[in-house]
């Protein structure tokens, strides 16, 4: 690897800029794929360069041959983000077990006195309402939604914007019973069953616990699975 | 968010944490190498584009394997520095080397050495 290929590498993770390298295993020449243009050292193969652009959008390193190279082809996306409405008590341990895993987190909660620096440090925090904060932060398959607040003025405008979205695991908090007045709401606001079948509610996998660090717990676990099962449940 | 280690995963966090090591360590006049797990059969322990990052003092950070491999790892860079030229190592079950250096997972990988240039 060239020097000034480690100075950009860097320079891109830390900007959280999307970005592959495809280095030939042969000789270890290289080249920087990245959404919008090529740059570096090793004319790659047309085919390489395809499938360094489709591994960017599955998230998938990995090998692969053309004519008689092999080439590495390394992802650096920026990281996965999870969108939590409702600066809530389960919203603290959320936040930090979310980041322990590798997501961006961002807490919404237009009630000033929740959303504080002293109750989330460390946290990226948004006192707009959630349908102005959504999009905002424009979720897209790299991200989670969660709903924490159980008050449907917050609540249902951050669902309507994730449902719109293509947010790769929605949750909202909330008993049955709750949840099954949320789904009418969401169904006279024209969502079909289908697209209602993509929120998780009761939120979060069946793992027993009641304490706030329990559940977040049971909503990280959840939001991991659907990325890597599909949501098998 | 939180400046987390993520043992057992390969996260962002992670990869940036090396490759600010590796950039330190060219700053500070240092030699580097970068092992890159680039494939992986069975059940390997770290996810392919895990890396390990060493320095020509044989300081290293990140890893490859849950510490089955790194120290061969860790040599295989220093020849690499060394020498210059980038090889492709393979480790698992079925290789010879398997038995003094081996996966005790039972799995495969391959990693990818590279000395970083210029």
């Amino acid at each position: 690897m060239k020097s000034h290929t480690l100075d950009r590498l860097a320079t891109l993770a830390a900007t959280k800029q999307a970005h592959a390298r495809v280095v030939r295993i042969s000789d270890g020449r290289e080249t920087l794929v990245r959404p919008d243009r090529v740059e570096g050292d090793l004319d790659a193969p047309s085919d390489v360069i395809q499938a360094a652009r489709a591994a960017l959008r599955t998230d998938a390193s990995g090998m692969v041959a053309s004519g008689n190279d092999r080439y590495f082809i390394h992802v650096h996306n920026p990281p996965r983000r999870m969108i939590v409405v409702g600066a809530v008590h389960i919203s603290q341990p959320l936040a930090t077990m979310a980041a322990l895993a590798g997501f961006d987190v961002t807490v919404i909660d237009p009630r000033g006195a929740f959303a504080t620096a002293e109750r989330f440090p460390g946290v990226a925090l948004l006192d707009d309402w959630p349908d102005e904060a959504m999009a905002k932060l424009g979720p897209d398959s790299r991200t989670a939604v969660v709903t924490l607040t159980h008050d449907p003025k917050i609540d249902d405008p951050a669902l309507i914007a994730a449902l719109r979205s293509t947010a790769f695991y929605i949750g909202a908090l909330g008993s049955r019973k709750t949840h099954g007045g949320r789904l009418e709401r969401l169904a006279a606001a024209g969502f079909d069953a289908r697209a209602l079948a993509r929120i998780n509610g009761p939120i979060g996998l069946n793992l027993g616990g009641r304490a706030p660090a329990e559940i977040a717990c049971a909503i990280l676990a959840q939001a991991i699975q659907t990325l890597h099962l599909g949501g098998a449940k | 968010m939180a400046n987390a280690s993520t043992v057992g995963t390969i996260g962002p966090a992670e990869t940036d944490e090396i490759l600010a090591q590796a950039v330190a360590w060219r700053r500070a006049g240092k030699a580097v190498a970068l092992a890159t797990v680039v494939s992986t059969w069975g059940s390997s322990p770290r996810a392919v584009g895990s890396q390990l990052a060493v320095n020509s003092d044989g300081a290293f950070l990140g890893s490859v394997s849950g510490g089955c491999i790194e120290g061969a790892v860790v040599t295989e860079a220093l020849d690499a520095i060394a020498d210059g030229k980038p090889r492709l190592l393979d480790f698992g079950v079925t290789d010879a080397a398997a038995w003094e250096v081996g996966l005790a997972c039972g799995g495969k990988v391959e990693v990818f050495v590279e000395r970083i240039e210029g």
